[in-house]
Order: C-alpha cells, then structure tokens, then sequence
C-alpha cells in the first residue's frame, strides 16, 4: 500500500481487556470518509480486543501491534508507533475522549501536521466540522491537499457503528523503543459502581437547590434506580456538595446522554453548555421562570425534595 | 528551576459568544478579554511550586499580537517574574505555537513547561501534547495534581475512567484540569509593581518559525438551537411522558 491510497487508520481505545465504546464510534466517522477502514489495536496480550475490533461492521482490516511498552495508555510510548503506522494511511483518526486527546497531537505533531479535533460531521475527504467555544460555534476546517490528516472523532456527535463485521487480524510486533521517561503508576476509577458520566445513557444531575451534600444522596438514589450516571451544576460543586469530577458544563464536562435531568438547576449559560446535545432534557425546578425550562423538552415546576421520591416510587 | 508558563489571550469564558452575521469568525468586538482559565491555573501551580521552594523562576510566555501583552501584564501582577511576547499577527494554530514554544524552551531551558489543557476559544487541546513530542519529553495532560521529587514528578491525570497516576522524568510538559487548583486573586499594588517587571517582544520570524500545513478555517455557523418542549403537571405525568418516548 502507498501512501497516495486513501484509507483511514482508526486507533483503538482499550483497557487492555475489552474495547472502549469510542472505538465503534470513530469507526462510524472514519467510515464517512472514502476508502478502507483499518483498526490498530496497541498493546500487550490484546487477542480477545483484537477480535472485538475486527466485529464492528466497516473495518475492512485489524493491526493488531503488541509490545511490552504498550501495555499502558502512555502518549509518549504509543505516539511513535502510531506515527510510524501513519506512514501508509491518509487519514489517522483517534476518538475525542481523554484517551485520543492524549495521544493523537502528539501523533500529529511527530508527522507535522495540525489536528482537527472533535470532528461533528464529515463534509469531505478532508473537509468537516467541528466545535469551537464549547460548541457555541461550529466552523468548517479544510486539511489542505497533500498534508495527511490526524483528526479525533467527538464521541457526542457519532453513534457507534454496529457489530456485524468479520475483518481479518494482521499481527504485529513494535517497531519502536520506549523513551523511558513515562510511566504508568494506576489507575483509580472513579464513581465506583455507577455509570461513566462522560458516556453514560442517562444522566441525573443535581443543583443547589438541593442544599447540602446529604440532600443530594436524594439524586444517588434515583440515578440508581434508572441506572443513570451522577452530574452536578458548577453551584452545586462551588457549594461543595459533591466533588469537581461531576460537574456538568462549560467548564467540566460536556456530555451527550439520551436522557438529562436536571433536579434544582436553574440553567446557566456554562450549564447548558454541556448538556446541549441531550437526546431529551427534563427540568424540574421550583422557579417556573428558570433558564432551563427555555431549552427543556420536558419541564416541571414543583418542590424537587417531593417530586423525586414520588418518582422513584414510580418508577 | 526555571518553569516556564504558557498563556493565551481569549474571550472570556463569562461573555455569551455570538457568530458574526457573515459566518466570518466570533464577535470579539468590544469583547472582554482574559488570561484563558486553564493556563490561569498554569501559572498558579506554577507559583506554588516557586513558593514551596522548588523553583527560582516563572517565565510566562504569549504568543499573539500587542494585545496579549495586557494578558502577560496580569499573569505578571500573580506573581509571574518575567515575560516574553512571541509577536505574532496572524492566527496561529498549534502546530506553530509548539514550535514557537519549543525554540522558547531551548532558550530558557526550564524543568517544567506547564500550559493550560485547552483554549476555550479553539479547544484544539493540542499544544502541550505537541510541544512534549517535538521537544521529546514526557507529557501529563489533565493534571489534578501535581507533585515533584527531584529530577522526577509524580501526576495524577484526570481520565475518563478515573484519576490516573503517572511517573515523568524531568523536563516535561504538564498541562492543566480544572481541579489543579484555584488561582489567587490579583492585588492592587502588585498590579503596580508589575509594570516594572521585564517584558520581552521576539517575533516569530526572529525565533525562525513560519506556520506550515495550517488547516484552512472556513465558514462558521451557531450551533442547532434548543427550544421549548412542553410542561407537565407531576410526577405521574412525567414518567407517561418518559415511557411514551421510550425513554425509560
């Protein structure tokens, strides 16, 4: 293969056991762009991810590369080998989650190129679009002729490809060294048995209305219920009724569930900023005049502290 | 130890932005302008660590027009020692500014480049990443925490999964989360013993880089608006509402 062929090189996102959902996503974006969709997995003893990959419908192949330096998630031990894989493709794509935001600049910038980052549509083989100040603007990039394209996928925008597909594995060895200067400590997952807020399905999230951090065991127990993730307004982390890690906004996380709903936020501007690309947003708050309810699908004025029981008991 | 702090001069992240008529770019007319919050951040670890003893010196450093210059001033009032202004009139993107910073880097030789994770203008969250390849050094991005040893600096990253942990040689680059830390306020007269600091101006020419395979920018538009959906009366009503769109 030469590198004038066009095809797309997708990088895998794993935990070394199984492959992350942002994985099928990119596939989906990569398979709008013309040519081939291959899918390197990198790591060490990655068989059974390997085969996970090779069953999303449009992967044409699987470059399965091991090395015991590519056991980790580390940018700095997989940015070589990625790069160096790069060498037959025209288009590298890596998904626009914490994981690609890492790795794929440093691709890019070992191949000389900028990156488009969190691509949200494909207009052209090297044309899309993508978001800008927090998604309140989107503006159309062009990657000029010749120069090859290293792009993540924003997670929101595309849906995972569906499994179906039977794409044959080629089996590699690292062609690269480790630097050495990085390594992998642990990792400590957060939210213990409940849903990643970043991809989760549904979310419940909290305000200040709720008034304390005990109140806000409240929201706990419905997300449990629905078996939904936990977020909180930038107040409710500001009163310090739950950590940083679960604020929902501009400034912390911007997600895309299927269903939000907001107990007791009255709807900033940082707020609705990440949560815009809801499926479906519920407000209930007391004030029938908040902000939310101008972007809300479905909105209830009442007293959260007895509209949440009655929906759990409900449910 | 010099540590050398990277800021940029953007909207700030209070003011509602708006597209201009012609899909041109983003009204900055008249537009308040900051330090973006992540590099804010930047420079508070950056004092921090200065002021625990483990640094002699914070460089802060700017890439952009004149303009940026008021930016640098602040980050000066913080506490900062010196500046450099990198004059650029042009956008520049972060395959350039990687490059700028590096010759920067080679300059000053710091132990510590720390910048913001992202621009809330661009959110091309791609410098720090850049800047750690080029100069092949380690890289932390995400930072939550931050703490040196030595020659050595242990950072916890703030993933998707959880809260990462990594070991880095120094030099390095580390790029900055929210939950870093909560940068000081400025005071009155450090705001006055700031313009005695020293500010330097170098141009882009002068440090020898030029943009290179810059990615065309082409129309922008607002994103899809929301609108208002319907109201119900409870809880019961709700929960119809859920279940008829097959939500729950």
């Amino acid at each position: 293969m030469s590198t004038n062929d066009k095809h797309v090189l997708v990088i895998a996102e794993h935990d070394g056991q199984s492959l992350n959902a942002s994985t099928a996503r990119t596939v989906h974006c990569a398979s709008r762009i013309e040519g081939e969709v291959h899918v390197a997995v990198l790591g060490k003893d990655i068989d059974s991810v390997a085969e996970e990959a090779a069953k999303i419908e449009g992967v044409n192949k699987v470059i399965a590369v091991s090395g015991d330096h590519l056991a980790d998630p580390l940018a700095a031990n997989l940015a070589p080998e990625i790069a160096s894989l790069a060498e037959d493709y025209s288009h590298v794509l890596g998904p626009s989650t914490t994981f690609g935001k890492d790795v794929m600049p440093r691709v890019a910038a070992l191949l000389g190129v900028n990156q488009v980052s969190d691509i949200m549509s494909v207009e052209g083989e090297r044309q899309f679009k993508r978001p800008i100040y927090a998604g309140n603007a989107i503006v159309d990039v062009t990657v000029p002729d010749g120069v090859k394209v290293v792009a993540t996928a924003r997670a929101a925008s595309w849906s995972q490809a569906e499994a179906g597909g039977s794409a044959e594995i080629e089996k590699r060895s690292a062609t690269t060294e480790p630097p050495g200067h990085t390594r992998f400590v642990g990792l400590k997952a957060g939210g213990g048995e409940r849903p990643d807020l970043q991809s989760a399905p549904r979310v419940v999230s909290g305000g200040r209305a709720l008034g304390s951090s005990e109140n806000f065991e409240l929201v706990f127990k419905l997300a449990d219920k629905l078996g939904a993730a936990v977020g909180a307004s930038r107040a409710a982390v500001d009163a310090g009724y739950v950590p940083n890690d679960m604020q929902v906004g501009q400034t912390g996380k911007i997600i895309s569930p299927e269903l939000y709903m907001a107990f007791g936020i009255s709807g900033a501007i940082q707020h609705i900023t990440g949560i815009k690309d809801a499926g479906t947003i519920v407000a209930i708050n007391k004030d029938p005049e908040a902000p939310i309810f101008e972007i809300a699908d479905i909105g209830l004025v009442g007293d959260l502290f007895s509209i949440i029981p009655e929906i759990e008991e409900q449910l | 130890m010099k540590i050398l702090v990277g800021i940029k001069r953007v909207v700030d992240y209070n003011v509602r932005i708006r597209v201009r008529p012609d899909g041109s770019g983003v009204d900055t007319d008249g537009v308040k302008m900051s330090i973006n919050p992540f590099d804010e951040i930047a420079l508070e670890e950056a004092l921090r660590i200065k002021e625990a003893g483990n640094a002699e010196e914070v460089i802060l450093v700017s890439i952009g027009g004149e303009a940026c210059q008021q930016q640098l001033r602040t980050g000066l009032a913080m506490g900062a020692d010196r500046a450099i202004q990198v004059q650029a009139d042009s956008h520049i993107q972060p395959l350039t500014a990687a490059r700028a910073l590096l010759k920067v880097v080679e300059k000053e030789e710091p132990g510590l480049v720390i910048l913001g994770k992202q621009a809330i203008d661009d959110d091309n969250n791609q410098t720090g990443q850049m800047l750690a390849a080029l100069w092949n050094r380690p890289q932390a991005t995400f930072a939550s925490k931050l703490q040196l040893d030595g020659d050595k600096a242990t950072v916890t990253r703030e993933v998707d999964g959880g809260l990462e942990t990594i070991e880095i040689d120094l030099p390095a680059v580390v790029t900055t989360d929210l939950r870093l830390n909560q940068p000081r306020f400025v005071k009155l007269p450090d705001i006055m013993k700031a313009k005695r600091k020293p500010l330097d101006t170098i141009s882009l020419e002068e440090l020898g880089v030029s943009p290179e395979n810059d990615i065309k920018i082409g129309q922008h538009e607002p994103p899809p608006q929301r609108s208002r959906g319907i109201m119900v009366e409870d809880a019961a009503q709700l929960l119809k509402e859920l279940r008829n769109r097959g939500l729950i």
